[in-house]
């Protein structure tokens, strides 16, 4: 008994915004474009190469851990003779793979994707609106971005190579570094007014231009996520872009910010006046890096939500507490930075306070969990690519979590804070962790975006494949951190009388890593051949009740989104309503009783 | 399809689009001066001497007097923008501009003294802290001029094909300026007086 009139409207040949649409030139449509679609689509594609390139550096990294002293197989030889010489990787050069793998997933490509992809791409689209607030500054952020990018990568071609000092780029070794990290410091820049102008943008969207009917209760807990994550960028990346600018000084003016005085470097005395404070340095970083981690991981526990609500066919499980969770989260994440910094020497005092802090802010993040394993109880669940990446997104984000309680503690951090543990924890927090809940996403509104949906069992093959290779990379860590095996050796810890006995992990972990590679080759032609040969989508394809499936067309309309714009009616996740014709009831369907 | 809320205010907000915009970038710009604020009291409690009396205060209070007036021209300016009277407008703008002009000049002059005087950044911490703020303020500046030129000249033939959207545009320059006059008016007492 209900009718969809809006569902209808639709998919109506006569659509007057497309009428009246100009024609536009292939530079303006795709790529400076003002339209949230393509500037969505363009921060998707660039994140996802810089991803792959992440990821590459990693695996060149790994062969020199499992097989220290060998030269490289097929590229060895290209990589030239200051960083390989006959193949075999020069330290110097571990250490630039180190901190630019490090650089590049997070800054170019975990966050451009979580935050620049499906946020404006998906966000305008949920709430209702026609595109972002500010169109040209979203143009803007692109671009910005782009420029950075391009800039990092470019850094790998100046004398000395690429930044070396680690991704934290802790000084004073960062202050006397090579070139590479002046380049560095500058995409850092370029990166940081992207965020900052992105950010802006997407508060000012969710706040101004929701549809009628769409009360803040009513939004979708992926554009929450997007929401908090926005403030988050806001107000903790200045911090850093303070700190850029004071490092860059240290660099080309001369100062001593972050060189206290009589450094003796090689055994000789800096000239600088010194003075100043590496620690300085710690704590400006981490009060970016720490809300950093929650960039990453809240818009992938927004895909989760959507994905799994979807999938169950059933509303999420305590709505309201995933938004209150995810709001307190943001605020806790301001003031639990220094529990990176345990090993610095603090006084007790602030250990003490950092640590309660740390106690407390994983109180939300296992009510979103725990909401989320909820919200799975007693479903029939439809076990399509998305849902699968997003069931797995649980445990592995759960192990993250988890592991990260000893971390939290000064005590327990102490002995495990350098060594390989660190690394297993923070990986299973963004590698299965978030970037399963990206795919996620890409596997569940692909069709939207391209109007075929991607082939499923290439997915599950995907999907398969990288959950057991995940695993077999991170969780070895987490053995020989325990063992305390440190996590800045270049040879893997051949000469380290602690990790003789786990050892043999290191070639386990670069074979999965190897391995993880070719199922990502299986992901790269389901993304390409599905775009001609997938099964075409409706413009509802999940039967889902947010509103980018229920109210705009398959894809939706350039520069407008929707025919007409929706009305909301009710929150986010009507699924199985009792006494329904059907199981999934959109936010902007007209219910006649 | 038009984007809502560019020119009238959303009922629950009470904003604009752009206002709530310059809002929320300054909110950033407080964090990106908080930090470098935080930072000149770390190094300054963690010296063991600091140097005092190194500025040219009467100077500076000139330069104070001259960025409070600015803010003064560019509140008449959109005032007068309110009242439908674009040549005061244009007037007081222009004043707001040649002000800034004014305080540059009077920066350059500090800033050329202490460079004569071998007074640069490497010297010691305290000139280190004092031209990465006072520098980046000045960038400031000068972004914020760059904006009101552009709405002097080219920028204002808005007036005539959408006078409220204009008007919004001043408002939103102007709560800029303000902002960078506040943390002007921080700055000369922290670097100049204390």
């Amino acid at each position: 008994m209900s009718t969809h009139s809006s569902v209808h409207a639709v998919n109506s040949p006569l659509n007057p915004t497309l009428h009246h649409h100009e024609e536009q030139s292939f530079w303006r449509k795709y790529i400076f474009s003002t339209d949230h679609k393509v500037i969505g689509i363009q921060y998707g594609l660039t994140s996802l190469i810089f991803l792959f390139f992440g990821f590459t550096l990693m695996m060149i990294m790994r062969w020199q851990l499992a097989y220290p002293g060998e030269a490289i197989p097929f590229i060895g030889k290209m990589l030239g003779d200051d960083r390989a010489p006959d193949g075999v990787m020069l330290p110097e050069f571990y250490n630039q793979l180190g901190a630019m793998h490090g650089t590049i997933m997070v800054f170019l490509g975990v966050v451009p994707l979580a935050v620049g992809a499906f946020g404006n791409y998906i966000m305008p689209l949920q709430i209702g609106a026609p595109d972002m607030a500010f169109p040209k500054l979203n143009m803007m952020s692109y671009w910005v971005y782009f420029t950075g990018g391009i800039v990092m990568l470019a850094s790998f071609f100046v004398p000395g190579g690429a930044a070396n000092s680690g991704w934290t780029s802790y000084p004073p070794l960062s202050d006397i570094a090579t070139t590479g990290q002046t380049v560095w410091l500058i995409g850092m820049v370029f990166l940081i007014t992207s965020s900052l102008l992105g950010s802006v943008n997407f508060i000012v969207t969710i706040v101004q231009l929701r549809t009628q009917g769409l009360s803040f209760m009513r939004l979708p807990f992926f554009v929450w996520a997007q929401f908090v994550t926005s403030f988050l960028l806001l107000l903790a990346f200045p911090p850093l872009e303070a700190a850029g600018v004071l490092q860059l000084m240290d660099r080309v003016a001369g100062t001593s910010f972050f060189l206290p005085s009589g450094l003796v470097v090689s055994g000789q005395q800096l000239a600088n006046t010194g003075g100043g404070s590496p620690l300085l340095w710690q704590h400006l970083f981490w009060f970016l890096a720490h809300p950093e981690v929650y960039v990453l991981i809240l818009p992938a526990l927004g895909i989760v939500a959507e994905v799994i609500s979807n999938n169950t066919r059933k509303p999420i499980w305590g709505y309201k507490s995933l938004v209150y969770a995810a709001i307190f989260l943001g605020f806790m994440s301001f003031i639990v930075w220094a529990h990176h910094m345990f090993l610095t020497g603090m006084g007790t005092a602030i250990s003490t306070f950092f640590q309660t802090t740390t106690m407390i802010i994983s109180i939300p993040s296992v009510i979103i969990l725990s909401a989320l394993f909820i919200s799975l109880y007693g479903a029939s669940i439809r076990f399509t690519t998305p849902m699968l990446f997003a069931l797995a997104f649980l445990p592995m984000f759960g192990i993250g979590g988890l592991t990260g309680l000893p971390l939290g503690l000064a005590a327990s951090d102490i002995p495990l804070h350098d060594t390989y543990y660190v690394i297993g924890h923070f990986h299973y927090v963004v590698a299965p962790g978030t970037i399963f809940g990206l795919f996620a996403g890409i596997y569940y509104w692909y069709p939207k975006i391209t109007g075929r949906a991607l082939n499923e069992t290439m997915g599950k093959v995907h999907f398969w494949g990288s959950f057991v290779c995940m695993n077999l990379i991170f969780f070895p860590m987490l053995i020989q951190g325990l063992a305390g095996v440190s996590r800045r050796l270049y040879d893997g810890g051949q000469q380290y009388a602690h990790a003789q006995g786990v050892l043999h992990l290191n070639v386990i972990m670069s074979v999965a890593a190897w391995v993880m590679a070719l199922f990502q080759i299986v992901f790269i032609i389901n993304f390409f051949l599905s775009l001609r040969t997938g099964k075409k989508a409706s413009s509802n394809h999940w039967e889902a009740t947010t509103l980018e499936w229920s109210a705009a067309p398959t894809p939706p309309v350039p520069h407008g989104n929707f025919v007409t714009i929706p009305q909301v009616y009710r929150g986010p996740y009507e699924y199985s309503v009792p006494g329904q014709p059907k199981d999934f009831t959109p936010q902007n369907e007209i219910v006649k009783v | 399809m038009e984007i809502p809320y560019t020119i009238s205010p959303r009922p629950e907000t009470g904003l604009f689009n752009a206002k709530m915009g310059i809002w929320l970038f300054l909110a950033s710009e407080v964090m990106l001066f908080g930090a470098l604020f935080t930072t000149y009291i770390l190094l300054r409690v963690g010296a063991p001497e600091w140097p005092r009396g190194e500025l040219d205060i009467p100077l500076a209070t000139l330069n104070t007097a001259v960025l409070i007036s600015s803010s003064i021209t560019m509140v008449m300016a959109w005032a007068s923008l309110v009242m439908k009277n674009f040549k005061k407008y244009r007037a007081y703008m222009g004043a707001t501009i040649l002000l800034g002009v004014v305080f540059l000049i009077i920066k350059g002059f500090e800033y050329s003294h202490h460079f004569m005087a071998g007074e640069i950044p490497s010297k010691n911490t305290f000139f280190a802290i004092y031209f990465t703020l006072t520098g980046l303020h000045g960038l400031h500046v000068i972004g914020g001029m760059i904006v009101n030129t552009y709405f002097w000249g080219p920028g204002s033939k808005m007036w005539k094909t959408e006078p409220e959207r204009f008007t919004n545009r001043i408002e939103v320059a102007g709560l800029y300026w303000h902002f960078v006059d506040l943390v002007w008016i921080f700055l000369f007492p922290v670097l100049y007086l204390l």
